[in-house]
């Protein structure tokens, strides 16, 4: 059997127990939806977007969260699923045992990539739905090919960053905690959870370094009501920061659960 | 003298300043029950995960079915089956999905009704693997080691932490596999399963074999003497002083290089005194007591 058929197989049985777990399942799906619904309930009405660099235009704040929450279900689906699944499989003996069969350790790997990805995809397809049905945000049209290409690209990114991140996880218990620490605060300043329009330049400097600032600027682009853009600069930074991502995980990634 | 499926030679293992393993013979044939024993930290476990492919070697020769696990070929892992003491398996899918995943990595998988017929659970075929029993759940990973109809099995502590009826569930499967033609490398911490189930076992302590042998001819070689043991009814008269005895609690023991001679002097006495020697027993020193007597100073040092 070709690496290919294998990789795909094994995505199947990903899935299979995916969706075996409803609890788990259920929430990676409900946590962004509850987000939407909170920060557009809560910040209701005209807000403040980037149009440009430094210039900002009121718009309702619907064209900010759903692309903002957008952002926030492609790292949730990726970076946070993939660093916490991993390091659960990696104390488990899960990765250790695959490491001892012909499975290709690459084929493995990329068919928890692909499944995280598969969840993105979905994830977002809801968000995005929602967000026409329930909050009167068009559907990107001009711009599509360019959104999909941010949500892949952003989405296999964050795949890799967490699978870097996965180096510094030292146990499964700790990995919520840590996981959370890098991208709880980094969401709060790079216009995910609020937009940056009063913020002080000192805080979007330290948001632009990172990669979370650029996805959320990529994924608002097309959804711009006024100057709709494919932002392929941000793009390229998220991207950057994706291949660093993998160079990290390749090198320091480890197969055997820590002790 | 027959083929060899690990061949071992001056194997060492160093982290760092500290050399775990220090110089390790090894010689395993195929078809045998190889049992490795030996303490925790004795460089048992990084002996066989070099051998698994998992660690690398600082020196040494190796050769596991003519090949070189330190290269972690995918042919070689294509011949053999590890089970970790870790269980390693995904709870939500059922028990045939796991082997079937399992028996996809390798072009000549064992059919999966058979495999489910050695490990004993074809009823659970459909169960998640997390309502298995503990006991259930380790005879399912030593299911997804023989997924792939390995020649050489590696088993990890197969019975740690099982009731004694699922013990020797696990020895007759352990067995069985010997009837396949599988070669089987066994690390255990029990002695009797090792006495049981092995054709040869290995002492290893801090770092070197000290023992090596047929379980029954380490005995006789190592064992030294038999004890007697029996309790004497109040008001017995005493026992023949020749004979040498000692006292722990209300129990007699004696210990002899001549058994025979021994319980025919002492069985002679008690009939022409009509003394009953009560609860009386031989045994031979069993390979619990020669490993914990060959151990016994590594123990000393770690503590």
């Amino acid at each position: 059997m070709s690496t290919a058929a294998m990789t795909l197989k094994q995505v199947r049985y990903e899935n299979k127990a995916f969706w075996r777990n409803p609890a788990s399942a259920f929430f990676t799906f409900v946590f962004p939806l509850m987000f939407l619904v909170i920060f557009n309930s809560l910040f209701k009405g005209t807000i403040n977007i980037e149009i440009s660099p430094e210039v900002f235009r009121k718009v309702n704040s619907n064209y900010f969260y759903v692309p903002a929450i957008g952002a926030f279900s492609v790292i949730t689906a990726t970076y946070v699923n993939l660093a916490i699944s991993i390091s659960f499989s990696r104390d488990m003996g899960t990765l250790k045992r695959i490491r001892g069969t012909p499975l290709p350790a690459g084929a493995y790997m990329l068919s928890r990539i692909v499944h995280a990805m598969f969840v993105c995809i979905i994830l977002i397809t809801i968000v995005v739905l929602a967000g026409i049905f329930f909050y009167d945000v068009d559907l990107p049209t001009e711009f599509l090919g360019g959104f999909i290409l941010t949500v892949l690209v952003g989405g296999a990114s964050f795949c890799a960053l967490g699978l870097a991140l996965t180096a510094i996880i030292p146990n499964a218990d700790a990995s919520p905690a840590i996981v959370n620490a890098t991208v709880l605060p980094l969401q709060f300043i790079s216009g995910i959870f609020i937009p940056l329009d009063n913020a002080p330049d000192w805080i979007v400097n330290i948001s632009k370094f990172f990669p979370i600032y650029h996805l959320a600027q990529a994924m608002q682009g097309p959804f711009n009501p006024f100057d709709p853009e494919f932002k392929g600069n941000d793009l390229l930074i998220v991207a950057i920061w994706g291949v660093v991502g993998l160079a990290l995980a390749v090198r320091f990634f480890t197969w055997e659960p820590r002790k | 003298m027959s083929e060899l499926a690990i061949d071992v030679r001056g194997l060492k293992k160093s982290y760092g300043s500290f050399e775990a393993v220090k110089g390790v013979d090894l010689q395993v044939q195929v078809g045998e029950i190889f049992s490795l024993l030996g303490p925790n930290g004795a460089g048992k476990t990084t002996t066989v995960e070099i051998l698994e492919g998992h660690r690398t070697r600082s020196a040494g020769e190796i050769s596991v079915l003519g090949h070189d696990p330190g290269k972690s070929e995918k042919a070689y892992k294509e011949r053999i089956g590890i089970v970790l003491q870790e269980t390693g398996v995904n709870p939500y899918l059922t028990v045939a999905e796991t082997i079937d995943q399992f028996r996809s990595y390798y072009p000549h998988p064992r059919p999966r009704d058979e495999i489910l017929e050695v490990i004993g659970l074809q009823d659970k075929a459909d169960a998640r693997v997390k309502k298995l029993s503990g006991g259930q759940q380790r005879r399912l990973d030593v299911g997804v080691g023989l997924a792939g109809d390995p020649e050489l099995l590696f088993l990890d502590e197969p019975t740690t932490g099982f009731d004694p009826s699922a013990r020797r569930n696990a020895w007759s499967m352990i067995t069985h596999l010997k009837e396949l033609g599988k070669t089987v490398l066994l690390t255990t911490h029990y002695m009797d399963e090792a006495q049981n189930l092995a054709d040869r076992v290995a002492i290893i302590v801090a770092g070197r074999i000290v023992a090596e042998g047929a379980p029954y001819s380490l005995m006789a070689e190592r064992g030294g003497d038999t004890r007697v043991t029996f309790a004497l009814p109040s008001g017995a008269p005493a026992l023949p002083s020749d004979l040498g005895h000692d006292e722990s609690g209300d129990r007699i023991v004696m210990s002899t290089a001549e058994p025979m001679r021994l319980l025919n002097r002492l069985t002679g006495w008690a009939i022409d005194n009509g003394v009953e020697l009560e609860e009386l027993s031989v045994a031979r020193p069993s390979l619990e007591d020669i490993y914990l007597e060959l151990t016994k100073d590594a123990e000393v040092n770690s503590a």
